[in-house]
């Protein structure tokens, strides 16, 4: 009887696995479901883009402005603290930048870019999952990526490299106002740091 | 007493059709000519270090004990690899742009630095695995150097 019972408890351990493993399985069709939403989102983006072409090379370029846009909502919300808005916010910059299209450059810079956003995308996703700690660490990375690509496409107004030397060896980030505020510490230490350069 | 009876057959029944479910096997006998080891001059100690802690997950090619080849160890094992070669494939080290691999050795400093790689649910079976703090420390330096020469 006993026999019984200890194999009746090994099978019902292995069903009850079974069927967690099958759940699992079921929220991961439903993301990568969302994920085919993302890319249709993608697609249409890429058609209202078509629209803008000619007038994105008269004045700078939407594509790089949306991405900086995002970067600087997600900075702000490092700047307060605000681990679940980082979060959101850096889901939004990996779309943005997922939605980013390089093709009015030159085939180096091209390069360049797919390999900044492919870099910048990664450590976005990663601001989307993870504590605040973690979430200044990738930013410090990603910050350098935008930086970057700020070199290359240039941006449409006046922005603030600022640099921190405390933070992890020294960190830069970009803002679009003369001020510091620190995102890598926040409330902690919010005025620390100084602009090192200004861009336009 | 009948009704356990009948689900408990139903059960095992189960748990041996599940075994019959095909798994993808994450095995290879080449190693690349991007491989992390064969790029870097990686010092015999760490290289078997990498080896025991991190190839499992983050190469093509894993050691798989027993154990992990019966459902639904396989499957859980099989989500892992999948995850972790995502992330970081040290067999397909040198196809990266610099960019992306400062990007790789630093998060491979902080995870190593913070303990959460290798993962718990990985050292719980592989104690070899865990990294004690000298072993820690030099990786952490090696890598910092490879990282400061790209």
């Amino acid at each position: 009887m006993s026999k019984l019972k200890s194999t009746l408890g090994i099978v019902a351990i292995a069903f009850i696995t079974l069927t967690v493993m099958s759940c699992k399985d079921n929220s991961k069709e439903q993301n990568s479901t969302d994920g085919d939403h993302s890319q249709m989102n993608h697609d249409n983006s890429d058609g209202h883009h078509d629209g803008e072409k000619k007038e994105m090379a008269m004045s700078g370029d939407s594509n790089a402005q949306a991405v900086l846009n995002d970067y600087f909502n997600l900075k702000n919300a490092l700047v307060g603290d605000d681990n679940g808005k980082a979060k959101e916010l850096g889901a939004t910059l990996a779309t943005s930048l997922g939605n980013f299209d390089a093709s009015q450059y030159t085939d180096t810079q091209q390069s360049e870019l797919k390999d900044i956003v492919e870099d910048a995308v990664e450590h976005a996703e990663h601001i989307s999952e993870s504590d605040i700690a973690h979430q200044r660490e990738h930013f410090k990375v990603l910050s350098k990526d935008v930086i970057d690509m700020v070199a290359i496409t240039g941006a449409e107004m006046k922005l603030y490299e600022q640099f921190c030397p405390m933070y992890d060896g020294g960190t830069a980030w970009l803002s679009t106002k003369e001020e510091v505020r620190n995102p890598y510490y926040g409330s902690q230490m919010l005025k620390c740091g100084k602009v090192q350069r200004e861009i336009n | 007493m009948k009704i356990v009876k009948i689900i408990a057959i139903i059960l095992l029944v189960a748990f041996v059709g599940i075994q019959f479910i095909p798994t993808t096997r994450n095995q290879s006998d080449t190693v690349p000519s991007t491989d992390f080891m064969l790029v870097n001059n990686v010092p015999e100690t760490i290289q078997k270090k990498l080896q025991v802690s991190c190839y499992d997950c983050h190469s093509n090619n894993t050691q798989y004990p027993w154990y992990n080849k019966i459902q639904p160890v396989a499957w859980f094992l099989e989500d892992h690899i999948k995850e972790g070669k995502a992330e970081l494939n040290f067999n397909e080290w040198d196809s990266l742009s610099s960019r992306r691999k400062a990007s790789k050795l630093r998060s491979i400093i902080k995870q190593i630095e913070n303990g959460e790689m290798p993962l718990n649910s990985y050292t719980l079976i592989h104690n070899e695995a865990t990294f004690t703090e000298a072993e820690a420390e030099e990786l952490i330096n090696f890598i910092t150097q490879l990282k400061d020469s790209l």
